[in-house]
């Protein structure tokens, strides 16, 4: 069994001009130790994935289907004092923006105590220990005198290792990390990736890591999975989908990073925006954006076409995958 | 803490100086003050003559730099018709209105809290809609059309509450003599700390309402939910927390405006405060009265900021009173 296996979900908002899909048709596992990138531009529908999965959408946004089973357990059902003790315990998530993520009003101390003391049953002494050895692992120094500090005496960086720390806190068994290295100052960004990634290793815990950038999926995960408009478009193992993209939008984001392009020329990218939920135009939502689109595409949501390790939901693919049969059986015949 | 008390009484004194020209200057053009001192039968040659004994015929900067002097040494001038000194008699009714305003503040406080917290979390119930809606009606009624309506319900119609006066009341300390310990004081308390809070209750429910569904939306309270806190913590210590900080910086002021706006509850139930003392004052054209009143008002005004501010660093640490720490 899976630890972490998503089926069929889909998320709806509920707003005043009607109901629009946040997302759907989403279904990937993730297993034990398991690092999996989430990656799309924004508006895709990956943060809303990251807070889904705990059940933490907040109105009007709800799961209108599926299910995510968490050993076993359907979450999407699950009651809110269940849901709490899964929440920060087993499951837990790294935000945005550290500047934001911690209550200005609390010391770091309180904020980490209170984390422990809601799922376990220690004395406040104890809390206090596994709280500075917890930042000790992240490398703050002199963790004692940050304890009693607030969020504000303390710098970017500084910050977000705090929030890991009260993410490996408990010890889970996922982190959900929301771009955790956007709002970093670009030294400090490859420090945290670094940092996450070291201790997940060492504690073997599944990563989950929503982000926009290619070039740190490639270099951390083993699985990836690429969502336009609320729907993934590309899934599979990350080294097959850096290294040979399928779906015309993962060709086009590849190109789109700076190390593709041509010293003295203009960066390459992507023309167009993606489409605001409520107008997710019909068939596959790319096919406004989309070079090779044809008459289907502007028609008929596309299936899932398997493709090496991938899926893919692509009409081009899937008619490139059925010639490639028949000249195949083509050959065989002769 | 000590640079910033300093820095406070000195910005309280430039207020003061303030206050006292302004409430000053007022005192030249409220009428004449001898027609109230003295009779219709004393000749304008003798008023000429009392005119020049009061001082009232010298330059204003003389008449004001003569009045500061004495001000400072807690003398606001005799009042023309208590003929007592007129800080004495504003002294001697501050503890009626002191203790309206304080019956007011306690039903704010122990109210606008719990039901702007509640509106917030549910804002969709029927219960908060209520809320909502009563709020809006008791921001739109003015104060005296609020104390009439409750006085024609609980005291004519009803007969459960006395319509005026502060009843039975034990002496404290001083000239003060306190409602809060008789039951019929009590009584007598609850019509004018009703009408008093019913402008600014509704004020606070909005705004602590408006202040924590913000709170709610913010990252550190969805931190808090994905930590799997228990929803009481989150909402209030949490959300609260941050949630207060506007509303204490706005609710010092309106402490202090509501000390202005007694003087409409004290005139519709006759109580012996110094509002009603100060509508006296204006209609007896009781000038040293007048003046003194709006310097204790300023006074009241300048001590409830302060006490905000240092009580606003308690609470928000990225406030330090200190400089450094």
């Amino acid at each position: 069994m899976a630890l972490l296996e998503v089926k069929n979900l889909e998320v709806r908002f509920g707003l005043r001009s009607g109901e629009v899909h946040a997302l759907r048709d989403i279904n990937f596992t993730l297993e034990r130790g398991e690092r999996l990138g989430v990656v799309g531009e924004s508006g895709a529908g990956k943060s809303v994935l990251g807070f889904s999965i705990l059940n933490l959408l907040s109105r009007p946004g709800y799961i209108a289907g599926g299910e995510i089973l968490f050993e076993g357990r359907n979450l999407a059902v699950m009651s809110a004092k269940e849901l709490r003790s899964i929440r920060g315990n087993r499951i837990s998530m790294i935000f945005q923006d550290p500047m934001m993520t911690l209550n200005p009003v609390l010391t770091i101390g309180q904020q980490m105590v209170e984390c422990l003391l809601a799922h376990r049953k220690i004395s406040g002494r104890d809390a206090k220990n596994i709280a500075l050895q917890k930042l000790k692992q992240v490398y703050i120094p002199s963790p004692e005198k940050r304890f009693d500090q607030y969020p504000h005496e303390l710098s970017g960086g500084m910050r977000q290792r705090i929030v890991i720390a009260i993410g490996l806190l408990m010890d889970p068994d996922i982190i959900i990390a929301d771009e955790p290295t956007t709002a970093l100052d670009v030294t400090i960004q490859a420090e945290i990736m670094d940092l996450m990634l070291e201790l997940c290793e060492r504690n073997n815990v599944a990563l989950m890591l929503i982000t926009h950038d290619l070039g740190v999926v490639s270099q951390v995960t083993q699985q990836a999975m690429v969502m336009y408009a609320g729907r993934i478009i590309e899934q599979g193992p990350t080294r097959e989908i850096i290294n040979d993209a399928q779906h015309p939008y993962t060709q086009g984001l590849m190109n789109a990073l700076p190390q593709m392009a041509i010293p003295g020329q203009r960066l390459n990218q992507i023309r167009g925006s993606m489409p605001p939920l409520q107008k997710i135009p019909d068939g596959c939502a790319f096919n406004p954006r989309c070079e090779y689109a044809m008459e289907v595409c502007q028609t008929q949501l596309p299936d899932y076409t398997s493709s090496g390790g991938c899926r893919v939901a692509c009409h081009l693919v899937a008619k490139m995958k059925l010639e490639e049969a028949a000249a195949r059986q083509i050959e065989e015949a002769n | 803490m000590i640079a910033f008390l300093i820095k406070r009484i000195v910005q309280a004194i430039l207020v003061m100086f303030i206050i006292s020209l302004v409430s000053f200057s007022i005192q030249d053009n409220l009428g004449d003050p001898l027609r109230e001192l003295v009779g219709q039968s004393v000749s304008e040659e003798e008023r000429q003559a009392l005119r020049d004994q009061l001082g009232l015929n010298d330059p204003f900067l003389v008449q004001y730099g003569r009045f500061a002097v004495k001000a400072l040494h807690g003398d606001l001038g005799t009042s023309y018709f208590f003929k007592e000194p007129a800080l004495q008699v504003i002294l001697h009714k501050l503890p009626a209105t002191l203790e309206l305003v304080f019956g007011a503040t306690l039903i704010i406080v122990l109210l606008s809290v719990p039901l702007g917290v509640y509106s917030a979390i549910k804002p969709n119930s029927l219960f908060s809609r209520a809320v909502m809606g009563l709020s809006i009606i008791g921001i739109s009624v003015p104060v005296f059309l609020t104390a009439i309506g409750l006085i024609y319900l609980f005291s004519i119609y009803l007969g459960w509450m006395p319509s005026f006066g502060r009843g039975e009341t034990e002496p404290v300390f001083g000239p003060w003599e306190t409602g809060f310990l008789t039951v019929d004081g009590l009584q007598h308390l609850v019509l004018p700390c009703i009408s008093l809070a019913s402008i600014m209750l509704p004020l606070f429910i909005r705004l602590i309402r408006a202040e924590m569904m913000e709170v709610l939306q913010s990252e550190y309270v969805k931190f808090a939910w994905a930590k799997g806190l228990a929803p009481r913590r989150i909402y209030f210590l949490h959300a609260l927390k941050n949630t207060m900080l506007p509303v204490i910086t706005v609710g010092g002021v309106q402490i202090g405006t509501m000390v202005a706006y007694t003087i409409l509850t004290e005139t519709v139930f006759q109580w012996p405060g110094m509002g009603f003392l100060f509508l006296e004052a204006v209609n007896r054209v009781d000038t040293p009265l007048i003046v003194a009143y709006l310097i204790v008002v300023g006074a009241i005004f300048v001590v409830t900021n302060t006490l905000v501010d240092l009580i606003y660093g308690l609470v928000n640490p990225t406030v330090k009173l200190t400089g450094k720490k």
